[in-house]
């Protein structure tokens, strides 16, 4: 497979690739640990595997550069010559030639650090030793970098060459550039290369196979020739004289009568004869094509004059082989690709004469026989005269006949299409075969859906008889309905009833509200003494208010509450005895906010009072009460000073140790430490 | 184009609103938004929520059997069609949706009796029981009947003004 596809070889890495991936392959794979205390054997060894292992990954790898590039002269002509052409045998060759160098450059060093590394007497020396090795290994390889690079631009370019079997029946078109080779090539095989109106679109050979008596066929597009001595011509027009030389193939040669190519057919004249060496043995067909534009017979004496020579030296080659006199239909051939007429008829020409030719030449050979000897075709010999012709009943012969009428005399919907408009403008009308007991009703709409219900849900036949059941039940269950429709009043409450319902209900209704408050809140709640009151609850106006709702009169309740509360501005002298004197306050006392008068005259509230600072309590100590004074001086002048200045006092908070140990040591058991 | 059932709360679920389950043995659950939807997936059933057409029609909140729902039944058949027996189905749909409106109202009237009765005796109890946070035992006592005290306002000064402005 090596002769035609060149898809298989691998790719080749650039110089600094290969070196990466060696170096670090012996890293990996040789051990990696060495000691100075290790022997010096061993210390030996250990350097001398590294090189050797180093110069074997580079011999393999570029063993398989070498060996996976063809050699041009082993694959067949066909392909040596068109690398020739593409890439220039000589450059390859070197490219080639300067890999295999390196690597024996590679193993002579190799051998001669290993030779040096068995006298190596420290592990210093060893070590250098071996770097030194790997690194002119290294430096080689870097030198043919640069071929690599060539190389693998090669390979690339290879792989993508177009897999042509050189043995196999070929049919290779040529002729001058624009003249319709590609576009006959798009026609008869399944390519599908690039046509154009300028020359020179097909830059390379391109393939494609058609099949003919159940033989495929391979046909090859080349670019255009010009009319050029041969030493002068370009790479892409050497790649058709490359193929036209060496595939054995029938050449169909094409001709634009037309001139629309830009050449006249003179020069296209002058090209044919001067390659017609190439086509020795070579079924040769002219084609004339662009038949469209003009035909073969409207052209001018001249030209047919020089269509004639064409053909009469394509005549030589179909006498050169043998073949019959009076085939010149074969030979020179018109179509017109665009409109496609003439086309499978130059295809069958050319196949047919090419396969005759095959036949013959394989007929002639030594081959031959092997396989006439193991194949017989068996043919029955006659027992009498009588005729016996393949034997048909009647009934399939009409009813073929009838298919075959009836398929040109039904009108399809299809047809019925395109004669209103098209796909778009007409749409079938799908109830046109509706069998119904009305035809007016073809085109009746059904709603499917009425006031929330499926329609289909409902439709019965006897839906009309249904109705009138259930009207009549209805009617009955109505007059049933008006006999006993009372419903007992009983006793109905009052408006000012309702009144008093709809407020007790809401009394009711708050205080719930109330308690739920205070019961979510009793925790966060404060429980303030009366006389904090905040919200102002506890006034006596609200007491008035609320009393008044209840239909009592609030004054007496309003003054007795004001007579039992403290007094603000009392004369001294009022006797503390008096409980009854609630009348005779008429002090405004409602203000909760007053500050807590220590000293207060009036006596409900009987709370005993406390000890004045210096009045002495017997036990204390003291002398008398001036003592007394004198000593809370003292004290309270010890403290000044400190308070004032903001420092810490004997009451205030201490530490005792600022940093305990079982806070500030040991590991944890689960969990992190990174907070103390 | 069909209208479908929640299968949660049974309403109706019309073209392009809802999501349809399939589950594994080829069962579809059809629902009508994501709050049935949602409920399903927590795996309720039906006739334990309270606001599911299931629920009602288990407890009794509406009506269950009756001859006006048999007319829509899911007919798997079609029948040709009749250009009368549409018109007639039209028709008939109507009057029949006019009967069941009425015998469900019917229904719930029935459901709904002797509530008055009840609610008027509870009333009753409430405001007797209730009478004393709107009004004063002192009150009620000089005033027997069950309704709001009458607050007392001091008229005396207004008297005067009245005067002045007569004069």
């Amino acid at each position: 497979m090596v002769q035609y596809n060149f898809k298989k070889i691998t790719v080749v890495p650039n110089g600094k690739d290969i070196v990466d991936i060696i170096l670090s392959r012996t890293q990996r794979q040789t051990p990696t640990v060495v000691h100075k205390g290790y022997s010096i054997t061993r210390l030996r060894q250990f350097y001398m595997r590294k090189v050797k292992y180093t110069q074997q990954n580079f011999f393999e790898k570029l063993s398989t550069i070498i060996d996976e590039f063809p050699r041009l002269d082993d694959i067949h002509p066909f392909y040596g010559d068109l690398l020739h052409v593409l890439y220039n045998k000589d450059h390859y060759k070197l490219a080639l030639g300067q890999i295999n160098t390196a690597r024996n450059l590679i193993s002579k060093i190799a051998k001669d650090y290993v030779k040096l590394l068995k006298y190596g007497d420290s592990l210093y020396r060893c070590k250098s030793l071996k770097v030194a090795a790997l690194g002119r290994m290294c430096t080689v390889v870097k030198r043919i970098g640069p071929s690599l690079a060539y190389l693998e631009q090669i390979r690339q370019h290879m792989a993508r060459l177009p897999s042509i079997d050189p043995n196999t029946r070929t049919i290779l078109i040529c002729g001058y550039p624009n003249v319709g080779k590609s576009s006959f090539m798009n026609k008869i095989t399944r390519a599908d290369v690039d046509v154009q109106p300028y020359a020179f679109t097909t830059k390379s050979l391109f393939v494609g196979h058609t099949d003919y008596k159940y033989l495929r066929y391979q046909v090859i597009d080349t670019p255009g020739i010009l009319d050029r001595p041969f030493e002068d011509r370009n790479i892409i027009e050497m790649c058709s004289i490359t193929a036209l030389a060496h595939l054995r193939s029938a050449v169909l040669f094409f001709l634009d009568i037309s001139g629309s190519c830009g050449y006249s057919i003179a020069q296209q004249a002058a090209l044919f004869h001067s390659i017609k060496s190439l086509f020795m043995n070579k079924p040769l067909i002219i084609v004339c094509n662009k038949t469209d534009l003009q035909s073969l017979d409207g052209i001018s004496e001249e030209d047919k004059k020089l269509v004639m020579e064409m053909k009469a030296e394509a005549m030589k080659t179909v006498m050169g082989q043998g073949g019959e006199v009076g085939d010149d239909e074969g030979v020179l051939l018109t179509m017109s690709t665009l409109n496609e007429e003439g086309v499978a008829a130059v295809k069958n020409a050319a196949c047919e004469r090419l396969l005759n030719q095959r036949v013959e030449l394989k007929m002639k050979t030594k081959k031959i026989n092997d396989c006439l000897n193991r194949f017989h075709v068996a043919i029955p010999k006659p027992r009498d005269q009588k005729e016996r012709p393949p034997c048909i009943p009647q009934a399939v012969l009409e009813a073929k006949a009838k298919q075959a009428a009836e398929k040109e005399r039904r009108k399809t919907e299809k047809d019925l299409e395109d004669e209103n408009g098209g796909a778009g403008v007409y749409s079938a009308s799908l109830k046109k075969n509706y069998i119904l007991a009305n035809e007016e009703w073809k085109d009746d709409v059904m709603p499917e859906i009425l006031d929330g219900h499926n329609v289909y849900d409902f439709v019965d036949p006897d839906i009309l008889l249904r109705l009138e059941e259930l009207e009549r039940e209805e009617g009955l269950r109505e007059e049933e309905e008006e006999d006993d429709d009372f419903e007992m009043d009983g006793k109905e409450l009052t408006p000012e009833e309702k009144e008093a319902l709809a407020e007790i209900r809401k009394k009711k209704s708050l205080l719930i509200q109330q308690h739920r408050i205070k019961k979510s809140t009793a925790e966060s709640r404060p429980s303030v003494p009366r006389k904090f009151d905040k919200d102002k609850k506890f006034t006596t106006k609200r007491m008035g208010r609320q009393l008044s709702s209840l239909g009592l009169d609030p004054s007496m309740a309003i003054d007795r509450a004001r007579s039992k509360s403290r007094g603000r501005k009392r004369e001294r002298s009022v006797d503390r005895g008096d409980k009854d004197n609630g009348d005779a306050m008429d002090m405004d006392m409602d203000q909760p906010n007053k500050k807590l008068r220590l000293r207060s005259m009036s006596r409900p509230r009987s709370r005993s009072r406390s000890r004045p600072p210096s009045e002495v309590a017997p036990g204390e100590g003291f002398k008398d009460s001036a003592q007394k004074v004198k000593a809370i001086k003292l004290g309270k002048k010890s403290v000044k000073k400190r308070n004032k200045d903001a420092r810490r006092g004997e009451a205030d908070r201490v530490i005792p140790t600022l940093k305990p140990k079982h806070l500030f040591s040991g590991k944890r058991s689960i969990g992190k430490t990174d907070r103390r | 184009m069909r209208l479908e059932k929640c299968w949660f709360c049974s309403s109706t679920v019309y073209p392009g609103h809802g999501i349809q389950f399939v589950r594994n043995d080829a069962k579809i659950f059809r629902f009508c938004r994501s709050k049935c939807h949602k409920n399903f997936k927590m795996k309720r059933n039906p006739r334990k929520v309270k606001w599911t057409k299931a629920y009602r029609r288990l407890h009794g909140k509406d009506m269950t059997q009756d001859s006006t729902f048999e007319f829509e039944r899911k007919r798997n058949r079609p029948e040709r069609y009749d250009r009368n027996l549409a018109e007639n189905t039209l028709k008939a749909i109507k009057k029949i949706d006019k009967i069941r409106v009425a015998r469900e109202e019917r229904h719930h009237k029935l459901r709904m009796k002797g509530k008055k009765a009840k609610e008027q005796k509870e009333a009753a109890i409430e405001l007797e029981q209730g009478i004393h946070l709107v009004k004063a035992p002192s009150v009620l006592a000089q005033d027997q009947s069950l309704t709001l005290p009458k607050i007392k306002v001091k008229v005396q000064a207004q008297a005067e003004e009245n005067q002045a402005m007569e004069e």
